[in-house]
C-alpha cells in the first residue's frame, strides 16, 4: 500500500506541474535564479582563492647568512626550519649558486661585474627562501630565528639578516587584507544566500496559496496530510531538478567567455575550473535546490493542513 | 447516529450579543434519515454541519458521531471519520486541476481504494449521475449542474453512511435543482443518512422529511414531515 500511495504521490507531483503551466514555470526561474546566486559565489570563491593563493605566494622571508657561514649549521637550521609545522618549504642557495645568480643577473652591467672581479672573492652569503603554509605565520618563523642559540658562530651569529622585518609592514597589511577579504566574502554569501532562500520560499509559499481551497477540499474528502503535501514536495523537487539543468546550461557560455576573455584579469579560467568541478558544482546545486524547494513546499502546505 | 449536545459556538467573546453562530443546540440524527435543515442566512446551518466533519469546534457541548466524540480525538482519527461521511457543497469545492474521473478517484485514492477497484467504480458512478460523456472534462468545462452532479458522485463513491449537502442546489437553476434533489433521494432510499441544508422553499416541500428550522442560531421547529415555513 505505501509503494502504491508514493507511485501515486509522485505521479500528481507531476501531472500537477504539467497543468500548472505558467505557476510552474515562475517558480522554476525564482529556483534558478537562487541557484545562479549559489554557483556565481562558488564561482567567485574560486577566483577570490586564487588570487589570494597567487599574493600568498609572492610572498616569504629570506635569510641571509654571514660570508663564513659554515655550511653544516645552515644545513641544520634547514633541517629545523622544516620541521616547523608553520612552513611549507624551505630552499638554499648557497653561496656560489648566489654568486652565478647575481652574475647572471647583472651580466650587462659591466662596473659591477667589473668590482666583482676585483674582489677575487665571493662577497656574498648564501641565503634560506623560507615559504609558510599561511601568512599569518610569518611572525612566528621570524620569533624561532630568534630564540635559536645554534645560530651563534663563537660571539656572532651566523645570521647576516633576515628581511622579515624589512617586509613585516606588508605581509601584515596583505595578511589583514586576505583576512578582510575572506570575512567579507563569507559575509557577501551568507546574506545572497538568505535573501534566496527567502525569495524561493515565498515564491513557492505564494504557488502553494493558490492551492489553498485545494488543499482543504482534499483534507475535507479524507485525504491523509501525507497525501495531499506529497505531491506538492515532488514538485519542489521538480522545480529543483530543472532549476539545476537550466543553471548548469547558462553558465557553460559564461564560463566559456570568461575563460576566453578574463583569465588574464581573474587569474583563474574560469571555463576550466568549471570544467573540472562541474560534478561537484552540479551536486552542490541539485541538493540546494531539491532541499531548498521541497523544504518550501512542506512549510507551505503545512499551514493549510491542520483543518 | 449523530448527537449534539447542548452545543454553542460564539465568534468574538467581546460582544456575545452579536456573535452567537449556535446557541445550545440539543439534536439527534438517527441513522437512516433524511434530515433538511433550513433557516435564513446566517441562521447557523453551515456551522452546524461543519461541526460533524469537525471542521469548526464548539465553543461549549459536544458532538457525537455514534460513539466518537468529534472534538477529543486526533488528526488521523478526524481524516478516518470523514471517509465515512459524503460532502456537497453550494461551490461544489472539486478539484479544479483534475479531470472529473481524477476527481473522484482522488476520494478513492483518498480511503486506499486499489487502482483496478478505481478504474471500475469511476465509470460507473459518472454514469449514475450522467457525465459519462464529461468524464476527462475539467471542473471549469462543466455547468453548474453538472459540476454539483460530479460533486454529488464524489460523495457517494466510497458509499459513506452519511452525506451532508450544503446548501447544494443554492448556484443551480431549477431543473438542475430538481435533478439534484432526486439524487439525494435515491440516495436515501439506498439507505444512507441524508443532511441537507438549504432555503429553497420548492426543495422542501418536494421532499417531505423531516424539517429542522433554525434561527439566530437556535432550532425553533423541528417536524417529522415538514414543511418550509421560515
Amino acid at each position: 500500500m505505501v509503494m502504491i500511495d508514493l507511485k501515486r504521490i509522485i505521479k500528481a507531483g507531476f501531472v500537477n506541474f504539467a497543468r500548472s503551466g505558467i505557476i510552474s514555470w515562475a517558480a522554476v526561474l525564482v529556483v534558478t535564479i537562487t541557484l545562479s546566486v549559489i554557483t556565481t559565489i562558488i564561482l567567485l570563491n574560486a577566483v577570490l582563492h586564487s588570487s589570494l593563493n597567487q599574493i600568498k605566494d609572492k610572498v616569504d622571508v629570506t635569510i641571509y647568512f654571514v660570508v663564513d657561514a659554515p655550511e653544516i649549521k645552515i644545513n641544520s637550521l634547514k633541517e629545523s626550519l622544516e620541521d616547523l609545522p608553520e612552513v611549507e618549504k624551505v630552499s638554499y642557495v648557497s653561496a656560489e649558486e648566489a654568486l652565478k645568480l647575481f652574475r647572471s643577473r647583472h651580466e650587462n652591467d659591466y662596473p659591477t661585474i667589473a668590482a666583482l672581479d676585483e674582489i677575487n672573492s665571493n662577497p656574498l652569503g648564501g641565503y634560506l627562501n623560507v615559504k609558510a603554509r599561511e601568512v599569518s605565520q610569518y611572525e612566528s618563523i621570524a620569533n624561532f630565528l630568534k630564540g635559536d642559540s645554534a645560530l651563534v658562530l663563537g660571539s656572532t651569529s651566523i645570521i647576516d639578516k633576515v628581511n622579515y622585518n624589512q617586509n613585516k609592514i606588508v605581509i601584515d597589511r596583505l595578511n589583514n587584507i586576505i583576512s578582510g577579504a575572506q570575512r567579507l566574502g563569507f559575509l557577501i554569501t551568507l546574506i545572497l544566500i538568505i535573501i534566496s532562500i527567502i525569495i524561493t520560499f515565498n515564491t513557492i509559499r505564494l504557488a502553494i496559496f493558490i492551492s489553498k481551497e485545494e488543499i482543504g477540499v482534499m483534507r475535507l474528502v479524507g485525504a491523509s496530510k501525507s497525501r495531499v503535501s506529497g505531491p506538492f514536495m515532488v514538485e519542489g523537487a521538480i522545480y529543483g531538478i530543472i532549476a539545476t539543468i537550466l543553471t548548469l546550461i547558462i553558465f557553460w557560455p559564461v564560463t566559456v567567455y570568461l575563460g576566453n576573455k578574463m583569465t588574464n584579469f581573474l587569474g583563474l579560467n574560469m571555463y576550466d575550473y568549471y570544467v573540472s568541478n562541474l560534478f561537484q558544482i552540479s551536486m552542490i546545486i541539485l541538493l540546494s535546490g531539491v532541499i531548498l524547494s521541497m523544504i518550501s513546499s512542506f512549510i507551505a502546505t503545512r499551514k493549510y493542513l491542520n483543518k | 447516529m449523530i448527537y449534539f449536545n447542548n452545543v454553542s459556538k460564539v465568534y468574538n467573546k467581546k460582544s456575545v450579543k452579536d456573535s452567537v453562530v449556535l446557541d445550545d443546540i440539543t439534536l439527534t440524527i438517527t441513522s437512516g434519515e433524511f434530515v433538511s435543515i433550513v433557516g435564513h442566512s446566517g441562521a447557523g446551518k453551515t456551522t452546524l454541519v461543519k461541526m460533524i466533519l469537525g471542521d469548526e469546534v464548539p465553543t461549549k457541548g459536544t458532538v457525537f458521531f455514534e460513539s466518537i466524540n468529534i472534538f477529543k480525538i486526533k488528526n488521523n482519527e478526524l481524516t478516518k471519520l470523514r471517509r465515512r461521511i459524503g460532502v456537497v457543497f453550494q461551490d461544489f469545492k472539486l478539484l479544479n486541476n483534475k479531470t472529473a474521473y481524477e476527481n473522484i478517484a482522488f476520494a478513492m485514492e483518498a480511503v486506499g481504494k486499489t487502482n483496478e477497484e478505481i478504474e471500475s467504480d469511476v465509470p460507473h458512478v459518472l454514469e449514475l449521475v450522467d457525465l459519462s460523456a464529461k468524464m476527462f472534462h475539467f471542473p471549469n468545462q462543466m455547468s453548474g449542474g453538472e459540476q454539483q452532479r460530479l460533486a454529488i458522485a464524489r460523495a457517494i463513491i466510497n458509499q459513506p453512511e452519511l452525506i451532508i449537502a450544503d446548501e447544494p442546489t443554492g448556484n443551480l437553476d431549477a431543473i438542475n435543482t430538481y435533478e439534484i434533489v432526486q439524487i439525494l433521494k435515491k440516495i436515501n432510499d439506498l439507505g444512507t443518512t441524508v443532511i441537507l441544508t438549504t432555503h429553497n422553499r420548492g426543495v422542501i416541500d418536494s421532499i417531505g422529511k423531516r424539517v429542522i428550522t433554525m434561527e439566530k442560531g437556535k432550532i425553533i421547529r423541528d417536524d417529522k414531515d415538514g414543511k418550509y415555513t421560515v
